[in-house]
């Protein structure tokens, strides 16, 4: 990918991110979650109607990395069947943990494939994949 | 300062994060390195040349330290660091002493070795814990201090140097005051101690806590002293080896006195070593010699970069070589994220003071922290990059 591209949807992504602030709702699935290696802090918030993920919220504090890709991811997975909510979950962990992934469905999220030479901040790319799984695990509950 | 004797300067990192650990010196390695490969022994009742020798070197660190602070050796003991030297303050001392009601004085910038032991002392036995407010600069004053005393102030436990703010709090005036009103005064000394000079036997402290690895020396290990009456009624909260005189079948035991009591096990010793050999190393240099040229250090600094709009410090009055700051508008772990493009090591974060937020009503910092080792081509460097941090989304993304 260019990197002028690559640059600029993160930038965007972190300046303007898609559904930035909670709402009090109660129908939401709710989970707040800090990476260990680094300062990040955000809350998550999510609906899901008849096994379709309607809406996903965020809001909170976190560096470039995490807030553009809260803010792409959520783009991707609002929409979206839960099983392939997961399976877009599970292949972009595989790709910030360098391992072999399906790259047709990361479609924007493909922008972080590089995050792992900067091994420090691959916690933070996987900040909101971590929320939306911790939020799906509850789901079953 | 001394930069040929930090062999990790050569590597080209401008290193300002001495508030998180420091540099060592060659000396200080090899002081430990000759324990390990030349006489490599426990202490206490070794009979052989090594343990001799290893013997001597440890307890004559506690001279070492007394000559350091001006303390009686005898009650410097040595801990893996002031979280624990801290924590034996508040359980082994503090819990036995203070009832539910005492009123133990904190603040919002202390770290977390000095809150989280009082909260859960807290929870235990009912003291209560209480935040004496900061001022405009987010400095911890005298005045505030005593217009938050009331009759049930037992405890006023506060950093000499805050770690984030790194304001010196007024430890004379305080101490005096404390002293006055049979208030127990704990001193956390872990940003002062490797900085400015310290006297404990006039300084009215109580306890006073600080580790190794924040002064050039080794971690894992530290050092708690107190007056030797506190010690004497403090407990031990390790047991084991090295520390009794005997124990029997009926329950029955004796302790060691102070301060072999506190040291339960075999302890650091290559460390202890190696602590010795910093402390002989900053006395060489000069602490008074050090606090100065910090100051200048800082000073340069803050007039480098009074021109540019875009940075935020919040500290800029403190008499120490921290600074905090951030570059407006973005977050703390980028800027870091972008020095570090620069070998310039710095920290983001909350720096374990979680509660300064409620102050300063901004979670992380960038925080500099200087030692006598940076000199003023760092601080060029420095400036240089944050001068030019509109870049800096070029540079992380
Ligand atoms: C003010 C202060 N107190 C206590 C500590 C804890 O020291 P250690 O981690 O060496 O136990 C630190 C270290 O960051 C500190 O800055």
């Amino acid at each position: 990918m260019d990197e002028n591209l690559r640059r600029e949807i993160i930038l965007d992504n972190y300046q303007e991110p898609m559904n930035r602030g909670l709402i009090s709702d109660d129908s939401y699935l709710k989970v707040n979650t800090s990476s260990e290696s680094c300062i990040d802090n955000l809350d998550f918030m999510m609906k899901i109607e008849e096994g379709i993920v309607k809406d996903i919220r965020f809001d909170g504090e976190a560096c470039a990395i995490s807030t553009s890709a809260t803010s792409i991811m959520i783009r991707s997975l609002i929409g979206k069947k839960v099983e392939d909510v997961k399976e877009i979950l599970s292949n972009y962990q595989k790709m910030i943990n360098e391992e072999e992934y399906n790259k047709e469905i990361l479609e924007e999220l493909n922008v972080y494939d590089t995050i792992c030479k900067q091994p420090n901040r691959k916690n933070c790319a996987l900040l909101p994949s971590v929320a939306v799984s911790k939020m799906l695990g509850e789901l079953g509950k | 300062m001394n930069r040929e004797d930090f062999p990790m300067l050569e590597s080209g990192v401008i290193y300002f994060d001495n508030g998180a650990t420091t540099l060592k010196p060659k000396s200080v390695v090899d002081a430990m390195n000759k324990y390990y490969l030349e006489h490599t022994s426990n202490i206490h009742r070794g009979d052989y040349d090594a343990a001799i020798k290893t013997n001597e070197l440890y307890d004559n660190v506690r001279n070492i330290v007394g000559e350091f602070i001006n303390c009686d050796p005898t009650t410097c003991i040595f801990t893996s660091g002031t979280t624990m030297s801290l924590n034996m303050v508040v359980f082994g001392y503090m819990k036995k002493h203070l009832k539910k009601g005492d009123e133990v004085l904190l603040n919002k910038a202390e770290h977390a070795s000095n809150v989280l032991p009082w909260i859960k002392l807290s929870e235990e036995i009912g003291i209560i814990v209480k935040y004496v407010p900061l001022d405009d600069d987010y400095e911890l004053t005298f005045d505030n201090i005593v217009k938050s005393v009331t009759e049930k102030t037992k405890v006023i436990s506060l950093a000499h140097i805050s770690n984030v703010v790194g304001d010196v709090r007024d430890i004379k005036s305080i101490g005096e005051f404390c002293h006055k009103n049979n208030i127990l005064f704990n001193v956390d000394g872990a940003q002062s101690i490797p900085h400015i000079k310290m006297d404990f036997k006039n300084s009215n402290i109580d306890f006073l806590s600080f580790s190794g690895h924040k002064m050039c020396g080794p971690t894992g290990v530290g050092v708690l002293v107190g007056k030797r009456e506190l010690l004497e009624e403090m407990e031990a909260i390790i047991f084991g080896g090295g520390m009794n005189s005997y124990f029997e079948e009926d329950n029955s035991y004796e302790l060691k006195t102070v301060p072999t009591k506190f040291e339960a096990g075999t302890t650091a010793i290559a460390e202890v070593i190696g602590l010795g050999a910093t402390i002989k190393y900053l006395m060489g240099i000069g602490m008074d010699k050090i606090h100065e040229y910090e100051i200048l250090l800082k000073n340069y600094f803050l007039d480098a970069v009074k021109d540019i709009p875009n940075l935020i410090i919040y500290n800029k009055n403190s008499d120490s070589g921290i600074v905090a700051l951030n570059v407006d508008g973005v977050f703390a772990q980028d800027t870091s994220v972008y020095l570090n493009h620069y070998k310039i090591a710095v920290r983001a974060g909350n720096h374990c003071a979680k509660m300064l937020k409620d102050e300063i009503k901004i979670k992380n910092t960038v925080r500099v922290s200087m030692y006598f080792y940076n000199n003023y081509e760092d601080i060029d460097k420095l400036v240089e990059a944050l001068r030019n941090s509109k870049d800096i989304f070029k540079v992380v993304l």
